[in-house]
């Protein structure tokens, strides 16, 4: 078993289907109108698109692609400000891959390194560490993005750095948590999800047990899934069971990697390291109370924030922008006013046309299949 | 300056004597002689390298012999890292410009070879790569005739661009375009996809993955001529250099205003070219090659095309991967492993490797 291949049988899927069909003749409002799943994290998405999932699922399942790309959800003022540390001349400024193309308010990562700026591409925060030991002389800065699932490893690197007392290491912490954000959908005034799909890789860290709310309180299921095609279908009909059965439960698609506790050791380097922000701004979807975390004082000295002076401006997404709608699954991408042509992947407007694991960039790309017949 | 191979006397050839080169070389004077000869002319020499006159000179009534149409093509090649498994910017420059002129049905005949030096590049380096250029040339039957060098300063360029332009003669009766794709033909690749670009990121070092990828560059010219031979009615062949498989689909695609399908069961890709591209988030479709080429023939000629390739050397691992369709003009699809069907776009940008 290479639990790879073996989540991407075909035959398996043409099987889960035929369940899932089953299982939606039982449904009584599936028969009003379809049932609406949200995927909260991005490698979902992805997923769902590259293999083409969503044109293998009956009408009746309407997929919602949640907030949970963190590259796509940074807002302009973040990318400005990050902009403005890069430019620094001592500085070598390290980021993720994805992360190169958000675009600020006048410009993104890779049209600061086109411009002169030093803009490294790393795969780890460690690769970030490296390079400071390897240019002393220089200031390197980590952009640290993600949900739970990066988190551990920003904070393990400042620890690192910490015992090393490497102090030309700094990390621009943009790291964002999960709970509250899907708080803020549930409560959004035009909520309207019938129920989750949980981040398998944060959930890793964090375990199942934070999700109880959702259950308990909002009387929404959620299962945490896996990312390969089979783990969505399972998950997807363990979604619908619930909702047949009229329950609420919070479940685990994916045992193999998520235990129920999470990780306790990432999570103690988590709560060392970190603590919550009063709020932090989101792109599309407005400021979200404790949101967002920041390095604790006792780091301060690692906290790019407070070594160097960022501009620190807040600005508005655009206007024609509906990015918010799409998020929290009350329009589809293609719905949107600019989708395709005021805001494409070449000049994204909008937070979800910027990286792949976007919802709108990814039905750009991707998607449309059924989409271009005019259903909406 | 530049440098030719014309029909011309033996002469002595001069020496370098440093380990590096300095600006002295593109200087114009001896030093710039020397480094043209003790390099480039020492490894490129056939009998008929001698003295640098401005320009190489090809008789007409030879080229004539081969075909009826000149072939004309120029690719620049500057990489990171200048040696790669599987090869160097030396092999790059050849095998691409030749493939460029063979997938347009040309037999390639004549390379030029213009250098851009760093300074403070080694010399022992410079020879390796000009050695190399060489080797890939005889096996591709062409000849280096001519070229030119500069010298520029430290952090003008990345250590070594080389520009090569390209002739041949297309054969008589070939004719091969974009646009001649029809709906019922079958595309072929003559192998695994996505090797080239996955060399080169493992080889850059800046991830802790490690790969025994190798790159696929290779010389297509005996390829290509056998597919030619078994299947004269093909409409078209390109090779998947930047932006890989999905790129040339679409290319085509959109020239002869049909749709694609291709299936990924179908499609031949390298274990670990799939699990690298996955670690890193990238897919394999966009991957670069450089020995890989896309092939669309008519139906009736798709298996009698298969087989010349199968029986190729550089054809072992080739697959039909799919057909032209009637539809959506442009659009190219893939039917997943999993049994979905999925857009292959054109990429945007330069792919970026996904945070998570």
């Amino acid at each position: 078993m290479k639990y790879v291949d073996e989540f991407r049988d075909r035959d398996k899927a043409r099987v889960l289907i035929k369940e899932i069909e089953r299982l939606l003749v039982t449904i009584d409002i599936a028969k009003q109108r379809p049932i609406a799943i949200m995927e909260v994290c991005g490698g979902h998405t992805h997923s769902i698109f590259r293999y083409g999932l969503e044109g293998m699922l009956p009408k009746e399942i309407e997929l919602v692609h949640g907030p949970g790309c963190p590259v796509c959800v940074l807002p302009m003022g973040r990318v400005d400000d990050c902009i403005s540390i890069a430019e620094r001349p001592e500085v070598i400024f390290t980021t993720f891959g994805d992360a190169m193309r958000v675009p600020g308010s006048k410009k993104s990562l890779l049209t600061a390194k086109a411009e002169g700026a030093d803009v490294r591409m790393v795969y780890s925060p460690m690769d970030a560490l490296a390079l400071a030991r390897k240019h002393p002389d220089r200031d390197v800065v980590f952009f640290g993005i993600g949900f739970e699932t990066t988190m551990p490893s920003t904070a393990l690197t400042i620890l690192q750095a910490e015992r090393d007392g490497i102090a030309n290491f700094s990390v621009f912490c943009n790291h964002i948590t999960i709970i509250p954000t899907i708080k803020a959908v549930l409560d959004s005034p035009d909520f309207q999800i019938d129920g989750f799909l949980g981040p398998g890789h944060v959930s890793m860290v964090i375990g199942t047990e934070p999700y109880g709310f959702i259950a308990s309180y909002y009387r929404r299921p959620l299962v945490v899934a896996g990312f390969e095609p089979l783990d969505i279908l399972q998950s997807i009909w363990m979604v619908l069971r619930q909702v047949k059965d009229g329950r609420a439960d919070i479940e685990n698609q994916y045992a193999r990697i998520v235990p129920e506790a999470g990780n306790a050791a990432a999570l103690a380097a988590v709560s060392r390291v970190y603590e919550l922000r009063e709020f932090f701004e989101w792109r599309g979807l407005g400021s979200i109370d404790h949101s967002g975390v920041k390095l604790r004082d006792s780091y301060a000295q690692f906290d790019a924030e407070r070594k160097f002076a960022i501009p620190g401006v807040k600005i508005a997404d655009p206007k024609s922008c509906q990015c918010g709608e799409v998020l929290k699954g009350v329009i589809k991408p293609w719905q949107c006013k600019v989708f395709g042509s005021a805001c494409t992947p070449e000049v994204p407007l909008g937070a979800l046309m910027v990286s792949p694991e976007g919802a709108c960039a990814a039905y750009y790309q991707y998607g449309g299949i059924k989409r271009h017949v005019g259903v909406a | 300056m530049n440098f030719v191979a014309t029909m011309k006397p033996k002469r002595r050839l001069g020496r370098v004597s440093v380990p590096k080169v300095t600006l002295a070389h593109g200087g114009g004077g001896k030093a710039m002689k020397d480094l043209i000869d003790d390099v480039f002319i020492e490894a490129f020499g056939n009998d008929t390298l001698a003295p640098l006159e401005d320009q190489a000179r090809i008789g007409l009534d030879a080229l004539a012999r081969h075909g009826d149409r000149l072939a004309f093509t120029t690719d620049s090649f500057v990489v990171d890292p200048l040696v790669f498994p599987g090869g160097d910017i030396g092999t790059l420059a050849v095998c691409g410009t030749v493939n460029d002129l063979a997938v347009g049905g040309a037999i390639p005949l004549y390379l030029s070879c213009a250098v851009i030096i760093e300074e403070g590049v080694e010399i022992e380096f410079l020879r390796r790569i000009a050695r190399s250029m060489a080797a890939t040339a005889v096996a591709a039957g062409v000849q280096i005739v001519t070229g030119d060098t500069k010298v520029v300063q430290k952090g003008a360029c990345d250590k070594l661009f080389i520009t090569t332009t390209g002739i041949g003669v297309i054969r008589t009766g070939i004719d091969i375009g974009a646009d001649k794709a029809r709906p019922g033909d079958a595309i072929l690749v003559n192998g695994l996809l996505g090797d080239h670009g996955a060399a080169i990121l493992g080889a850059r070092g800046d991830m802790v993955l490690e790969s025994s990828i190798e790159s696929d560059c290779a010389p297509l010219h005996g390829l290509i001529a056998a597919i030619l031979d078994a299947a004269p009615g093909t409409r078209f062949m390109r090779d998947a250099t930047r932006g890989g498989l999905a790129t040339v689909l679409n290319e085509v695609a959109a020239a002869s205003q049909v749709a694609i399908e291709i299936d990924e069961t179908a499609t031949p890709i390298r274990l670990e070219v799939k699990a690298f591209s996955e670690i890193l988030g990238l897919d394999p479709l966009y991957l670069a090659n450089e020995g890989k080429i896309v092939v669309v023939v008519p139906q009736d000629e798709a298996n009698a095309a298969l087989a010349a390739m199968l029986g190729h050397p550089l054809g072992r691992a080739a697959a039909l991967i799919g057909h032209v369709k009637d539809g959506d003009a442009g659009r190219v699809t893939m039917r997943t492993v999993f049994g979905g069907v999925r857009i292959v776009d054109m990429l945007v940008g330069e792919q970026l490797p996904r945070i998570c």
